[in-house]
């Protein structure tokens, strides 16, 4: 049994160092000034700043208002994917899934020349629409998944207990593919909330994200308050992980992704 | 008038999977109120029938009318049927009460009224109580009661079981057994079951529909059914039987086994092959003396709890399974008697392989989507559709498929107490019958050697 256990060493370095360590370092930068004292200055900084307060809760929008486009698209692609035969919606998710294999930042840049080319001034829209795009098949397939995995059984059950089409659906397979729904929402809101290329390019840097405000604070030296942020950052998706694990019992058997 | 009677009417019902033919001219009638099982072994089309009656399958030909009304074209959730499916399918998103309730919602019926209802049938399935639960709390017999509680509340005019006590151990499968066979009585509608288990079929019914290969073999009472099978698959599915052949010398004498017996079956002409069916439990077993009818010796002896199970084989070489609450051992010369009443003589279904088949010249002719030399036959031009007719016992299987001649699978085995009668399925999806004395097991792929000599070639 000892052997066993030392087959985990490499693996707990691997945490201690580049996952607990970098934690800790945060934490630190966080809580200390430029002389290495014990400070709060830097939160009470950003909740005093109406800059930086008015990006965070903005951000927190942009999140919402993306999770909630992706949602009304992403459920129809995936309820008409779950429908279909299982060759054509093999391929078809896979279809969904290629563009991810190009490296996120080409294909942002990408957008920017398609907004260029078709005359459509960079702005609002063009954040929605590169963050929607990019993060449409992080909501697909975690719902197409739970789509798949119904037992049909109940929904001939449904159909046998007098359910019209519209009833089974509403009755029974979509509160069965709640697991999913949450696993797709998470994918979506968390990385929204933190990412800021997207907002970078496709804004040309008009409108600033929290992610934005955090590399700049970072890239600029002001390690202590872009520690503070960061912070702030992880208590926020911290906070929408519990909120989630309610449900994750179930949803990991049911084959959500989280 | 008759057809008020009848509660679910199936007319020239088949249906094909792709190739696959699953049912073949089904025609059944149910009649109100009775208790019918569709019994037969896996993949016989029973489940396929029932989700034809339920609506979740359309079938492809033939009509079926339920209550007096055409249902052919009607979906599932407008047919006056409920369903208690196989694995409960219980929805995991809501507790007893929602799940029984589901049909109800759905009807838009008055809370108080949904409430009573509910509090009736969890009675009646002696699961009061046991509203709030949620389903995945529940052990499988309580989640089948639930299952069962949600099917009758709506009060259907036929209720479709399928095998629904197939995961459950024996014990808890033997009071369920009980309990619908009570609950059949209390509400009085039409059940139609499914099942494979021969011994619930004779508990619970009041009409079996024995079920092979797509079609029905037999449709009876119980007491039918297992006294007078119609065919020696029949036989051989319900109980145990020893199954041989015989010739029926004249009405009530039938010879088999090297003896002749009197028996009461006629109808058959002056010396006409027959299969003759014996239950083990009806052949008297003794110490040999004068009484004896034909003696062996016994070759094995197992207690089976209720009776000794024993292989008695006949200085002809006949095996014969008999029941008995005596024991006798290992090599005892014991003497057999069997009661006239108790030898069921049924007709054959075929004496010989029969196909048609194309000559190809006057050496050579084709069946069975292959061609074969047979012996000369010029009086058949080439290119004519004849009858080619082949012994059971002429032709030769193999283990290696690539040996024979073509290929097939074993898809029954019948015991006829001296060789065994196989029926071999080739990949046309014809059969072709085989006796041989050597043991094969269901499923076997086998090589098929056809003889030249064995092939008779008639007109059609």
């Amino acid at each position: 049994m000892g052997k066993r256990r030392n087959w985990s060493i490499p693996y707990i370095l691997f945490l201690a160092f580049f996952v607990l360590m970098p934690l800790f370092l945060i934490v630190y930068y966080a809580f200390t000034d430029n002389s290495g004292d014990f400070t709060l200055e830097h939160f009470r900084h950003f909740g005093m700043q109406p800059e930086a307060m008015h990006t965070f809760v903005f951000s927190i929008g942009v999140a919402l208002i993306t999770t909630a486009i992706c949602l009304l698209l992403g459920y129809p692609a995936a309820y008409i994917l779950s429908r279909m035969e299982k060759k054509t919606a093999k391929m078809m998710v896979l279809l969904f899934i290629l563009p991810m294999w190009i490296n996120f930042l080409i294909r942002t840049l990408a957008t920017v020349a398609l907004f260029d080319f078709l005359k459509i001034p960079l702005g609002q829209g063009s954040l929605y629409f590169g963050m929607v795009y990019n993060f449409l098949p992080f909501m697909i397939y975690p719902i197409y998944n739970a789509l798949q995995k119904t037992d049909h059984n109940l929904i001939e059950a449904a159909q046998d207990l007098g359910a019209t089409p519209r009833q089974v659906f509403f009755r029974i397979t979509v509160p069965l593919s709640t697991p999913g729904v949450a696993s797709g929402i998470m994918m979506v809101f968390m990385p929204v909330i933190s990412t800021f290329a997207i907002a970078e390019l496709l804004t040309i840097n008009n409108i600033k994200l929290f992610g934005t405000t955090l590399q700049e604070n970072i890239y600029n030296g002001m390690w202590n308050y872009g520690a503070a942020l960061s912070l702030i950052m992880l208590l926020l998706i911290g906070l929408t992980s519990l909120l989630n694990s309610g449900g994750n019992a179930r949803a990991a058997e049911e084959g959500g992704l989280i | 008038m008759q057809e008020s009677e009848n509660i679910i009417r199936m007319e020239h019902v088949s249906h094909s999977f792709g190739e696959k033919m699953v049912l073949e001219e089904i025609n059944l009638d149910v009649r109100k109120g009775e208790f019918v099982t569709i019994l037969g072994p896996s993949g016989c089309g029973k489940t396929t029938l029932l989700r034809i009656i339920a609506g979740f399958q359309k079938t492809a030909e033939g009509k079926i009318s339920i209550a007096g009304t055409d249902m052919t074209e009607i979906p599932p959730h407008l047919r006056p049927v409920n369903t208690v499916f196989q694995k409960y399918a219980l929805f995991p998103h809501l507790n007893v009460y929602n799940n029984i309730a589901f049909g109800l919602n759905l009807k838009k019926l008055p809370a108080p009224v949904i409430g009573e209802k509910v509090k009736k049938v969890l009675r009646m399935v002696s699961m009061t109580d046991y509203e709030e639960r949620d389903v995945d709390s529940l052990s499988g017999g309580q989640q089948q009661r639930v299952a069962i509680a949600r099917a009758i509340v709506n009060e259907p005019e036929v209720l479709l079981l399928d095998e629904p006590l197939a995961a459950l151990d024996l014990k808890m499968r033997k009071d369920m057994q009980m309990e619908i066979k009570a609950m059949h009585k209390t509400l009085g509608i039409t059940f139609v079951y499914v099942t494979h288990d021969q011994e619930e079929a004779l508990t619970l019914s009041d009409t079996i529909v024995v079920m092979s290969e797509g079609k029905i073999q037999q449709i009876g009472t119980p007491t039918e059914v297992y006294n007078e099978p119609a065919n020696a698959f029949v036989a051989d599915f319900i109980g145990e039987s020893n199954i041989l052949n015989g010739v029926m010398i004249h009405d009530s004498l039938v010879e088999f086994a090297g003896h002749r017996f009197s028996c009461v079956d006629k109808g058959f002409a002056p010396n006409e092959p027959a299969d003759v069916v014996l239950r083990p439990e009806d052949i008297y077993i003794f110490e040999m003396s004068e009484a004896a009818q034909f003696s062996g010796k016994v070759t094995s002896s197992i207690f089976k709890g209720v009776h000794y199970e024993m292989t008695v084989t006949t200085p002809e070489g006949f095996e014969f399974i008999i029941q008995d609450y005596n024991c006798f051992g290992v090599g005892e010369t014991v003497g057999m008697r069997v009661k006239p009443n108790d030898i069921h003589v049924m007709k054959k279904e075929r004496l010989c392989n029969t196909f048609e088949a194309v000559m190809v010249d006057k050496n050579h002719v084709k069946f069975l989507g292959q061609t074969f030399q047979c012996s000369e036959n010029p009086d058949f031009a080439p290119g004519s559709e004849v009858l080619v007719t082949i012994g059971f016992g002429d032709i030769a299987l193999q283990d290696n498929e690539e040996d024979g001649m073509l290929s097939g699978d074993v898809s029954f085995i019948l015991y006829k107490g001296d060789h065994y009668h196989l029926t071999v399925l080739t990949g046309k999806g014809e059969n072709i019958f085989v006796n041989t004395n050597d043991i094969w097991d269901d499923g076997d792929r086998v090589g098929i050697t056809i003889p030249p000599d064995a092939i008779r070639v008639s007109n059609l």
